[in-house]
């Protein structure tokens, strides 16, 4: 282990805990906002210094270089959704549409998100995965329906019926995998855990495996938004609060991402299994295809950013299904930079929804007039999500399509003719509402544009040059993921 | 016990039990019915646990039993009688699919997860393999449930009989760590936390349970 005092996997564990307790008790939203920030902020350090670390394995929590990215990923967005998210309640609490008390449970559960999302990602065994996940999905239902609307509670609803169907396949599958390994490793503990599990794959029954690869793919697809099973998300995001709908997009879905390609690991070890990556690249092209022909036909704007992030979320799973180093390299940049970039048009979208007081499209026209810096803003991030040069989906998309038209040139097929298509809906949506006639209140917003700059700092920073640490770095868990 | 056959069977018994009564939930069309039968199917499946405790010499499975008695024979389904009697829905459960398909649908699910997974789990041994195969139809019929019905309770009625089967399935799989199981009865819990804000919530706002309701804004509000 490490010279620091305390263990810092620990510590990315303890923090928002600990957060999420006292919040529930800090009477204040503004005061609950600041301390939000800054258990969101200390998270941040602890996970960036779990770099010195480097790796390490216990009985229940686990720390290698695959994780590191996700848990980084993870707390970096959540600081600065925390940011976003106190100017966001701050006019929600104006116009009446939260009371202080409401908030008081906002910012508990926005913790216990993060920890419990945390939690996922540092689990070295299958079944506290699990529970994390699970634990996860019951805080993000609550946080959907706080607003208590129609729309709100339906959406919530949906989501926490097909959450609940994903996540009883996902355990399902979670104990065929301790069937499949009781016969090689015995009973307990041991048998459920990551290190142990991947070192022995070869020895498991095939058929189970497959069989449960199936099970796992569906359940954690499901919190994917993998496309047969993808309804609830789009409700999901549109009646949610904003900030939720950023930590939904940008990190949850990479959560349900990051179980599905350790199962993939732990399978691709079975040399007697099916390829489990054939089943991915069937999932991801269907999502991107569908999601792109979805795009055309969205009025509200929240929902037409969640289906783009289905279409995001597939095209990752497609990369992660092809393998090989350079596809898993672009699947990792790829998924990265979705996150940074999704949850930063969703920052933009938030207050431009207060703003002009609808979600609309049809009703938000001529941001770039109206609300320069927003519409701007949003013009940027749109730019990014479809994939325009030389922002960082760009490289990402380059890369996997590139790759994919060097080994599978069918499959390029649909690949590029998705995200052509959902090219095609964004570029009309975003000409609308960036450039139309004005339309709406013009009134100035009270907004933090620095969460959303910064994100988009970062896309446009990969997206011309990825510091050679950092591409060692991917490299070397592209080559892990095999 | 002395005839290893003898347990076996009586685990085979008591696993297939548990199958026969999620038929039976699929067709209950009261709620008050449902109710007793949603009790019936946990102590069902508590006493099949108990029962693998008890051949497996897995004392920690007594513990997994004795929460599914408490909470879901008596606890969930004592409160969920007041909830629809306060909200005075013990009229007739309208199910979207008539019962006959419905049935002949929760058949097909059975003979398909019991091919399934016996062709899959032939070196598994034989307690989690027929084990695994029952619990996986309880699982499946859940989810036929689940589509069937419009109503918020029986909706949750179905969650709960699909984490029976998965309550099974673990409890199957011998020696799985405590810790899943705990972690299913800790859910059940929240779930139920969860289910009472909106039921009450759901309640409060449209004077109605009936999921119907909330269709007319399903997908896109111009």
């Amino acid at each position: 282990m490490s010279a620091l005092p305390v263990d810092p996997v620990l510590m990315v564990l303890l923090i928002p805990l600990a957060a999420a307790a006292l919040l529930i008790f800090v009477p204040s939203y503004s005061l609950g906002a600041r301390i939000n920030i800054a258990a969101s902020f200390l998270a941040l350090l602890a996970s960036l210094s779990l770099f010195a670390v480097g790796s390490s394995a216990g009985k229940l929590l686990l720390l290698d270089e695959l994780n590191i990215v996700f848990i980084v990923l993870n707390n970096f967005i959540g600081f600065t959704t925390a940011v976003f998210s106190a100017s966001y309640i701050a006019h929600e609490v104006e116009i009446n549409r939260l009371t202080p008390r409401l908030l008081r449970f906002y910012h508990a559960m926005f913790q216990a998100l993060l920890c419990t999302m945390n939690l996922a990602l540092v689990a070295n065994n299958i079944g506290l995965m699990w529970v994390a996940v699970e634990l996860a999905t019951l805080t993000t239902i609550l946080l959907v329906g706080i607003y208590a609307t129609e729309q709100a509670l339906e959406a919530a609803w949906k989501y926490f019926i097909l959450g609940s169907v994903g996540i009883a396949l996902a355990l399902f599958g979670t104990i065929l995998v301790y069937v499949a390994a009781r016969p090689v490793l015995g009973e307990g503990l041991e048998s459920m855990a990551w290190t142990v599990l991947l070192t022995r794959a070869s020895g498991f029954d095939a058929n189970l495996l497959n069989l449960a690869f199936v099970f796992l793919l569906l359940g954690y697809g499901t919190k994917a938004g993998l496309t047969p099973v993808h309804a609830w998300l789009p409700d999901a995001h549109a009646e949610g609060p904003t900030p939720i709908s950023a930590v939904l997009s940008g990190l949850l879905l990479n959560v349900a991402l990051y179980a599905i390609l350790r199962f993939k690991m732990l399978v691709a070890a079975n040399q007697n299994a099916w390829a489990p990556g054939t089943l991915m690249i069937a999932m991801g092209l269907s999502s991107l295809v569908f999601a792109a022909f979805m795009l055309y036909r969205r009025r509200d704007i929240k929902r037409l950013f969640a289906y783009s992030s289905i279409e995001h979320i597939g095209v990752a799973t497609f990369a992660f299904g092809l393998g090989g180093p350079l596809a898993n390299f672009g699947g990792l940049l790829h998924m990265t930079m979705h996150s940074l970039t999704k949850s930063a048009i969703f920052f933009a979208v938030g207050h431009i929804a207060q703003g002009k007081g609808t979600q609309r499209i049809a009703e938000i026209r001529g941001l770039t007039v109206t609300h320069p810096i927003l519409g701007w803003g949003l013009v940027l991030g749109v730019a990014a999500i479809a994939g325009m040069p030389p922002l960082g989906l760009f490289m990402s998309e380059f890369l996997i399509v590139g790759t994919t038209v060097a080994r599978e040139p069918w499959l390029a097929v649909p690949l590029v003719g998705g995200l052509l298509i959902a090219l095609g809906a964004l570029i009309l949506r975003l000409g609308e509402v960036a450039f139309g006639e004005p339309q709406g209140r013009a009134a100035p917003i009270q907004a933090s544009y620095v969460p959303l700059f910064a994100h988009m700092g970062l896309v446009l920073v990969a997206g011309i040059y990825l510091p050679g640490p950092m591409v060692a770095w991917f490299e070397h868990v592209a080559g892990l993921l095999g | 016990m002395a005839d290893p056959n003898l347990q076996l069977d009586i685990a085979h018994l008591l696993a297939g039990g548990l199958v026969l009564v999620s038929f039976l939930l699929l067709y209950q069309n009261r709620m008050f019915a449902l109710l007793k039968v949603f009790a019936l199917h946990s102590l069902v499946l508590a006493v099949a646990v108990a029962w693998q405790a008890e051949i497996q010499g897995a004392p920690h499975l007594y513990v997994t039993a004795a929460l599914a008695v408490v909470l879901k024979v008596v606890v969930i389904p004592v409160a969920f009688f007041g909830m629809v009697k306060r909200l005075g829905i013990h009229r007739d459960i309208e199910t979207v699919v008539g019962i006959g398909p419905t049935m002949l649908a929760g058949m097909g699910l059975v003979a398909l997860s019991i091919v399934l997974m016996l062709r899959v789990t032939e070196t598994a041994d034989f307690l989690a393999r027929e084990d695994l195969a029952f619990a996986l139809a309880v699982i499946l019929l859940g989810m036929l449930m689940m589509v069937t019905r419009r109503n918020a309770i029986s909706q949750v009625v179905a969650f709960m009989s699909i984490e029976n089967g998965l309550i099974l399935a673990a409890a199957g799989a011998r020696g799985m760590p405590l810790v899943v199981e705990i972690s299913i009865a800790f859910s059940v819990l929240v779930a139920l936390i969860v289910i009472g804000i909106f039921l009450f919530r759901i309640r409060e706002r449209f004077d109605t349970v009936d999921m119907h309701a909330l269709d007319r804004f399903s997908g896109e509000r111009l």
